[in-house]
This record gives structure tokens, C-alpha cells and sequence, in this order.
């Protein structure tokens, strides 16, 4: 312990030159990321230093000012993007890698951020009770057949906004907020619990179609407990106003104070590799932002979609009137 | 020249190292407020217009909420907690002797562990409303009518179960340090037992059982982990929402100071409860009440179902899961994340009882109210929820560091880097900051039992403060030290917002590897973490019994 306040208040690294290092703050799990920082150290040698928290990155980097040991932030929605280039905690990068692999619409025009990953949010419906092409849109979700049949999360959970938020670019305020009116009609309970939760919940009996993240499928899948849930129900991806399946990225920023700037630029560069974006698609189920990366077999079974390419940049500068709907409905209390 | 003037102590005044305490006191108290100073300071930015569309919205709720909640788990715990003491301090029933430290387990099972292991049994997929549906052929939920775990009544239950060990030990020293002698006098003159416990034995046990109940409140109002899994929407589940959704910390500390205005509420209540009743101990002995038959056994079941319920089923839950996997669980870094944990939460006990000592000591030392105040308001920490205490660390911590390296760039031409931030040092600090409040009361609740004529006679005899502090108060207090030690110990095992936010590169803690999975319903991949803080909170558990014990029979 002792030896580790030593290394982390930076008296050694005071000392002796710095070693190839890039520290990393994220708000995804270790275990998902930590196979891919694990081949990047194995091709380049460099090591990833970890600290893993669902809260307070920011307001950690604000703390640390200049001297901030981290390098890099990875969080798993655009919403968290956003907020560390409103708090000016990330600085412009870019390299002819990232230039090449990652769509205009899931980075910042000026490199502030970069998507790493897509994820799809889709309509999880019931193999036993919802007939194929019965629901193919976010706008039906709040039509009357589907009354008592409706689970969600909870609606100011960032997914939940971030879609929102989407509906807001493309369809406008007004018709938004009757569309959050009649999916909170819909509900059969009170939103609660977390993305495979509503799958469960299927599963269960209490309601017949669910809204969630397209990965969730792949890790219930590999759960032997999980396994029967995800089975009792099958994928839509549902139209957004004609614009297609609302998407969402995980991705990275480079912090302002970055003493490690060239590696964890580096590091960037191999997330979006071959290698990595497999990795991603293999482990996580996430699609590969890069194009011309095959998503997983089991990606593909899903089926084809088109995905909604508004900017996401677009979708983040909704979210905060989003919420504000999401309150003004009073969407959690529920139906 | 005349000869320097010799200073002799004047009668009837206190002398000067009794100011040193207070004074040392002060800083203490200050130090332990800092963060929640930082987060007043971040408060009082401006957060736009967010707390007008919240308090048409959603905060009333909020509110309403979190009262509900409060009582709720205020009744539990009371009712419990002292139900049990009593039960144990005095009465003679079967099982008395075990059941009497078996009380304590559930406090190392962390709410939101217990909350997973309750849904899992007794949710429409589990084996219990499976079992009723076999049993009596219902097909769907829509056949039959089931307590709905996910709930108000339901986060209450979870908490009470956890939480009413706070009221059970202090409540039962209690009983145990006052009530033997006073309640054999009670008895004499005719009162009933049960007359005796209310009238007689409560009463005196009064401050004590404020502190137990008060500690499980501020508990309750800064759980993020069980409201956020039952969607019971309390003021912690909405300054998440301010903060994470809209990103705005400045809205979260607004919040965060609404809800320690609620603490100042608790603390305010805690403290008249205490006023002109500090009862101080005779010598304390077991009065025993020899209880038989039917009502002996119904004894044994009202202090068995508590530990049943909250130690029990959830212990058994997560072994049921853990086992399968167990050198699974082994190899992913384990043995490093308990290491992190039992030194974090042995360092994080033996600073806050040494500094609570201080504290409570300098406070028996000096009349004056600014220090009261000053000390009363350092409990606050306690009350809100972690991951904001942590930010109010950040930034003190940052603003220190960046300071020193600024002064060593100009003086030396070298940077010092970040010192103290993202270090275990922060870490002990906002567990000392955080936890205080628990230590501090158990030991000035014991202090308060000393009384001040041992003092005024150590005093006389010509001792100074710190030896009447060492050898009177402290072996006085061994019992309220080691109770104290061990709550934030226990504590710091579960602590989970403030170790993510402030831990040192690659350095996991259990709660924090339970969490990950946790947080991602994956029960049976966090069951063995889970399980080794269960277990590691029973090695205290013992460790105290025994202490209890040995003072017991002299």
C-alpha cells in the first residue's frame, strides 16, 4: 500500500524519467476493456493504468487541474462526451488513423472525442407473444395496442435520454413530448432496473416489448442463467422519423493535461484497429465503428439496419431539454 | 531586572493544557469539514434554472420520498434494535449466548447486497412465488397478488434488516452499563418487566438508542445502491440524476445540501435527546430474568428472525452462488482487492476512533460552544451520499497539491506532481471525514458515562489531561472503542462511491469488484467478493463479543 501511495503521489515518477505509460479513466467496466489494453501492451510494450468509476471523472480532472496524471477518459456514452468538452477538460487530437477508420458523425468535428464502439438501442420483443413486423418503429411504442405491454429503465438514465434527445433533433418538441406521454401510458411498470432487467421482465411475463441496448443480447446469451431470457425474445430495430436505429457510442477524449499525450494517442489509433474493433465486436458485442470491420456472426444474425446517421454532436445538444421532458412527464412514476 | 514571573495554576480555573486540547480539537474538526466546506463552495456557483424546473418537476417527490423512507426505517430499527437489547441484556432464554453476538452479523452485509440476494428470491422468476405458483396452479402475476420487492416498503425493509445492528449495540451496551442496578430497584418497587423497560430502562438508554437510530437515518438517506436497484426515487436517487444526466455538480451539491439540512434535523434531535440526561454507569453487572416455556422460545424466535432475515438467507444466497465458482473467483484478483480492503479499513478505524478520542475528550475538556458547534456539524459527513463527500475531497486535495507544485516549480525549478491526490492518503481521509460521525458518537456516548467526578479527582491529585485520558477514560472506554473501530471498519469494507472516485490507478477494493458485476445483475460472478466482505465483517463481529464479554464477567 505504501509502496503504491509512493508511485501514485508521483515522487518516483518524479525522479526517474517517465515510462511508457498511458493512464486511462473510464467509466466501463474493467472487465470489458482490459483484454484490448492487454494486446495493446503486448504489441507496443506500453502499460495501461486503470482507475474505473460510474461517477466524479470529471470533477476528478477538474480537481487535478494541470498536473492530472490522466491521459485518456473512455466512457461509454455520448452524453459523458459531451460533458467533458463543456467542462473544457479534453483537448483537439486527431491522427491520419483515426481520420481514416471513424464516421464524421460519431466524433467531434474538432477531435475533442472519438466513438470507439456503436451500440444500437432497440426494441426487445417477446418470441411468444409479439408476432414478427407487429412493431417496427420508436413512435409505436406509445400507440394504443400497446397499452400495459411497454418496460423501460428508468427515463433520465443516459441511454434513455440520449434517445430522447434524438427524437427531439429530428421530430421536434411538441410531437417528442406526446411521444414520451403515451410510452409512459404504456408501461406496464414502473421503470426500474437496468437494460437486461426489461428483457427479464419479458421473460417474466410482465410486458411484451422493451426497450434496450443491442449488446445486452450477446452478454445474456453467455450467461447460463441469462440464456433462457434472451432466448424468449428476438431483436427489432426500430425507424427513428425515417432516419433509422437510434446509435450511440462508447468512445474516448484526450484530457487537457495529458503528459502522456503521444502514447495515449497511440492507444487510440490501436482501439480502432482491426484487431480491437474485433475484439470489441467479439467480447461486447458492440459494433465496429470502423467501416469495413464485419461485425460478429452473432452481430449478424441479428439482421441488417440502417442505423441513424445524425451527428452525434447533434443528439448531445438535445439531451438537456430531453431531460427536462423526461421530468416534466413525471416518466418514472410510471404508468 | 526582576525575576521572571512564575506562573502558578489559579484556583478554579482551567488550567492551560486543557486549552491545547480544544484547540487541537478545533483543527481536527475543521480538517474533517473541509470537504464538506468544498462542496458548500461548489454549491453556492450558479446552476442556472435547474432547481426552478425541479421543484415544479420532480424534487417534491423527491422529498416526500425520502421522508417516507426515513420513518419508515426509523420505527424498523427502533423496534428491533431495542426489542432484541433488551432481550438479550436481561432476559435468560435459549440460544441467549449466541444469539447475542449473532445479532450483529447483518451489519457487514452492505444494502445493496441484500437488496440483490431479496429480489432474486422473491421476484416473479424466483423460487419462492415459483413455488406458490406450483403449489396452487396460477399461471401468470396477473392470477394472484405478491408483495412487490422493488418498492418503498420493500428498499425500508432491506435497510431496517442491515441497519438496526447500529441500534442493537448501542442500545444494548446500554442496557448492560446502566440498566442492571436501576432495573432491580424498579422491579423491587413493583414494576413489571415490561413496565421496567419502558418507563425505566428506555428512557435511561435514551442517548445511546438516539445514536443508534440517528446513524442508521443518515445511512439510509445516502443509500445510492438500493433506492437506484428498487427505482424509489429518494433526494440521493435525484442528486444522481442532476449530476450524471445533467451534468451539473453544481445542482448535485445544491441537493447535497438540501439533504444535510435533513442531517442537521437528526443531529439536532440526537443532541436534546442527550441534554441534562448524560446518565453515567454504575457498575454494570447482568440483571437476569429467567424466561420459560413458551415465552422463552418466543424470545428465541423475535432475536433469531432478524438474524435469520438479514444475515442468514443472504449469506446462504451468495455461498449457494459463490461456491460453484470459487477458484474462479480466486484468480481474478481477489487476494489483492481483500488485502486493499482489510488494510483500508483497519487504517480508516484506527484514525477515526484516535481522532474521535481527541475530539470527544477535548469536548469533555472545554465548555465553550463554538466547539460544540464545531463538532456537531463534522457529523454531517456522515449524511451525504459518498461519491459527493469524495468530490468535496478532490477539490481540497487538488487545490493543496497544485499549490505545493506551483511553490517547488518557482523555488526549485521542479515539479512536485500531484502528491496527495489519487493516493490512499486521500482515500484514509475521506474515510475518516465520512465515518466520523459513527466513531465519534459511540465514543463520546461512553465518555459520557464516565463520570466527571473521576475527573475533578485525577484532577486534584495533580494528573494533566492527557493522563487522566490515558489512564482513566481510555480502559474505561475499551468497550466504546473497540465498538467505535469496529462501525467504520465495517463501514470502510462496504464503502463504495468514494473508493471509485479517489483510488489510485489499478487499485480495486472488494465493493469495488462487486460492484462491477453487480451493477450489471450478474449476482452469481459478484457472490464470492460479496461474500468475502460478509465474511471479513464477522472477524470484528467475534472480536467484539469477546471484549463485551470479558467486561462481563469481571
Amino acid at each position: 500500500m505504501i509502496r503504491t501511495a509512493l508511485l501514485t503521489a508521483g515522487l518516483v515518477a518524479a525522479a526517474v524519467p517517465a515510462l511508457a505509460e498511458v493512464n486511462v479513466y473510464t467509466d466501463r467496466q474493467p472487465f470489458l476493456i482490459q483484454p484490448i489494453f492487454d494486446a495493446f501492451t503486448e504489441q507496443t510494450g506500453t502499460e495501461v493504468n486503470v482507475v474505473f468509476a460510474k461517477s466524479g471523472i470529471a470533477e476528478r480532472l477538474e480537481a487535478e487541474g494541470a498536473n492530472s496524471p490522466a491521459d485518456l477518459v473512455i466512457t461509454s456514452d455520448i452524453g459523458h462526451l459531451n460533458d467533458l468538452v463543456e467542462r473544457g477538460l479534453a483537448q483537439p487530437v486527431t491522427t491520419e488513423t483515426l481520420e481514416a477508420a471513424v464516421p464524421d458523425a460519431y466524433r467531434h468535428p474538432e477531435g475533442l472525442w472519438w466513438g470507439l464502439t456503436k451500440r444500437a438501442r432497440v426494441i426487445y420483443a417477446s418470441r411468444e407473444r409479439v408476432p414478427e413486423g407487429a412493431i417496427e418503429t420508436y413512435g409505436a411504442l406509445a400507440g394504443p395496442e400497446w397499452e400495459g405491454r411497454v418496460c423501460t429503465r428508468a427515463g433520465d438514465h443516459t441511454y434513455q435520454v440520449s434517445l430522447v434527445a434524438a427524437h427531439l433533433a429530428h421530430e421536434g418538441p411538441e410531437a417528442t413530448r406526446a411521444w414520451l406521454e403515451g410510452l409512459k401510458n404504456n408501461l406496464a411498470r414502473k421503470p426500474q432496473g437496468n437494460d437486461r432487467a426489461q428483457v427479464k421482465a419479458i421473460w417474466q411475463g410482465e410486458c411484451d416489448v422493451a426497450l434496450g441496448n443491442s449488446y445486452y443480447m450477446g452478454k445474456m446469451l453467455e450467461d447460463p442463467e441469462q440464456q433462457e431470457w434472451a432466448e424468449s425474445v428476438y431483436i427489432v430495430f426500430p425507424d427513428l422519423a425515417g432516419h433509422g436505429t437510434h446509435m450511440n457510442v462508447s468512445g474516448a477524449a484526450v484530457t487537457k493535461a495529458a503528459p502522456h499525450k503521444a502514447d495515449a494517442l497511440a492507444l487510440l489509433d490501436f482501439m480502432v484497429s482491426d484487431t480491437a474493433q474485433d475484439l470489441y465486436a467479439q467480447r461486447n458485442h458492440e459494433y465496429p465503428v470502423k467501416e469495413g470491420v464485419a461485425p460478429s456472426d452473432l452481430l449478424k444474425s441479428w439482421g441488417d439496419f440502417t442505423g441513424d446517421d445524425i451527428p452525434l454532436v447533434e443528439v448531445a445538444g438535445n439531451r438537456d431539454a430531453a431531460l427536462r421532458l423526461v421530468h416534466e412527464v413525471d416518466y418514472n412514476s410510471g404508468p | 531586572m526582576t525575576a521572571l514571573p512564575v506562573t502558578a495554576p489559579v484556583p478554579g480555573r482551567r488550567s492551560r493544557p486543557g486549552r491545547a486540547w480544544i484547540v487541537g480539537g478545533a483543527v481536527i474538526a475543521a480538517l474533517a469539514l473541509a470537504p464538506l466546506a468544498a462542496v458548500a463552495v461548489i454549491a453556492a456557483g450558479d446552476s442556472g434554472d435547474i432547481w426552478g424546473h425541479l421543484a415544479t418537476t420532480v424534487l417534491p417527490g423527491y422529498v416526500w420520498t425520502t421522508v417516507q423512507l426515513m420513518a419508515l426505517v426509523a420505527v424498523g430499527t427502533l423496534v428491533i434494535g431495542t426489542g432484541t437489547a433488551w432481550l438479550v441484556a436481561v432476559c435468560r432464554f435459549p440460544g441467549r449466548r449466541i444469539l447475542e453476538w449473532a445479532l450483529l452479523l447483518p451489519l457487514a452485509v452492505p444494502a445493496y447486497v441484500i437488496a440483490y440476494v431479496y429480489t432474486d428470491l422473491l421476484e416473479y422468476a424466483g423460487p419462492v412465488q415459483t413455488a406458490l405458483r406450483d403449489l396452487f396452479g396460477w399461471r401468470t402475476s396477473r392470477d394472484y397478488w405478491f408483495p412487490e420487492i422493488r418498492s418503498l416498503g420493500g428498499a425500508a425493509a432491506m435497510m431496517t434488516l442491515v441497519l438496526y445492528p447500529y441500534v442493537y449495540l448501542l442500545a444494548r451496551t446500554a442496557f448492560r452499563e446502566q440498566a442492571g442496578g436501576v432495573l432491580e430497584v424498579a422491579r423491587t418497587l413493583g414494576r413489571g418487566p415490561w413496565r421496567a423497560f419502558v418507563t425505566v430502562a428506555l428512557p435511561l438508554a435514551r442517548p445511546a438508542v438516539a445514536v443508534g437510530v440517528a446513524l442508521a437515518l443518515m445511512e439510509t438517506l445516502n443509500d445510492f445502491g438500493t433506492v437506484s436497484y428498487f427505482a424509489v426515487h429518494t433526494l440521493t436517487a435525484g442528486l444522481y440524476g442532476v449530476w450524471l444526466t445533467m451534468g451539473s455538480t453544481i445542482g448535485a451539491a445544491q441537493i447535497g445540501l438540501v439533504m444535510l439540512s435533513f442531517v442537521a434535523a437528526l443531529v439536532m434531535l440526537e443532541r436534546r435527546g442527550r441534554q441534562g440526561r448524560r446518565h453515567h454507569a454504575v457498575r454494570p453487572r447482568t440483571a437476569v430474568l429467567p424466561l420459560a416455556g413458551a415465552r422463552a422460545w418466543l424470545a428465541t424466535a423475535a432475536c433469531a428472525a432478524p438474524v435469520v432475515l438479514g444475515f442468514v438467507v443472504p449469506a446462504s444466497v451468495l455461498a449457494g452462488y459463490a461456491l460453484p465458482r470459487l477458484d474462479q473467483a480466486l484468480a481474478g484478483g481477489y487476494g489483492t482487492a481483500a488485502l486493499h480492503s482489510l488494510g483500508l479499513a483497519i487504517g480508516a478505524g484506527v484514525l477515526a476512533v484516535t481522532v474521535a478520542v481527541f475530539l470527544a475528550y477535548a469536548r469533555r475538556l472545554g465548555r465553550g460552544r463554538a466547539l460544540h458547534g464545531l463538532l456537531n456539524a463534522t457529523m454531517l459527513g456522515y449524511a451525504i451520499p459518498g461519491a459527493v463527500l469524495a468530490i468535496g475531497v478532490l477539490v481540497p486535495f487538488g487545490a493543496l497539491d497544485n499549490a505545493i507544485d506551483g511553490l517547488a516549480r518557482d523555488l526549485f525549478g521542479v515539479s512536485t506532481g500531484l502528491l496527495l491526490s489519487g493516493s490512499v492518503a486521500a482515500l484514509l481521509y475521506a474515510y475518516v471525514a465520512r465515518f466520523l460521525a459513527m466513531a465519534y458518537g459511540a465514543v463520546d456516548a461512553g465518555l459520557g458515562r464516565v463520570r466527571p467526578g473521576l475527573d475533578m479527582a485525577a484532577r486534584t491529585l495533580g494528573a494533566g489531561p492527557g493522563r487522566i485520558l490515558g489512564r482513566i477514560h481510555l480502559p474505561l472506554l475499551r468497550g466504546s472503542l473497540v465498538t467505535a473501530g469496529l462501525l467504520v471498519f465495517v463501514d470502510t469494507m462496504k464503502e463504495l462511491p468514494a473508493t471509485l472516485i479517489l483510488r489510485p490507478f489499478d487499485f480495486d477494493t472488494l465493493a469495488v469488484q462487486v460492484y462491477q458485476y453487480a451493477s450489471d445483475e450478474l449476482l452469481a460472478q459478484a457472490a464470492p467478493g460479496a461474500l468475502t466482505i460478509v465474511l471479513a465483517g464477522l472477524l470484528p463481529v467475534i472480536l467484539l463479543s469477546r471484549t463485551l464479554e470479558r467486561r462481563d464477567t469481571p
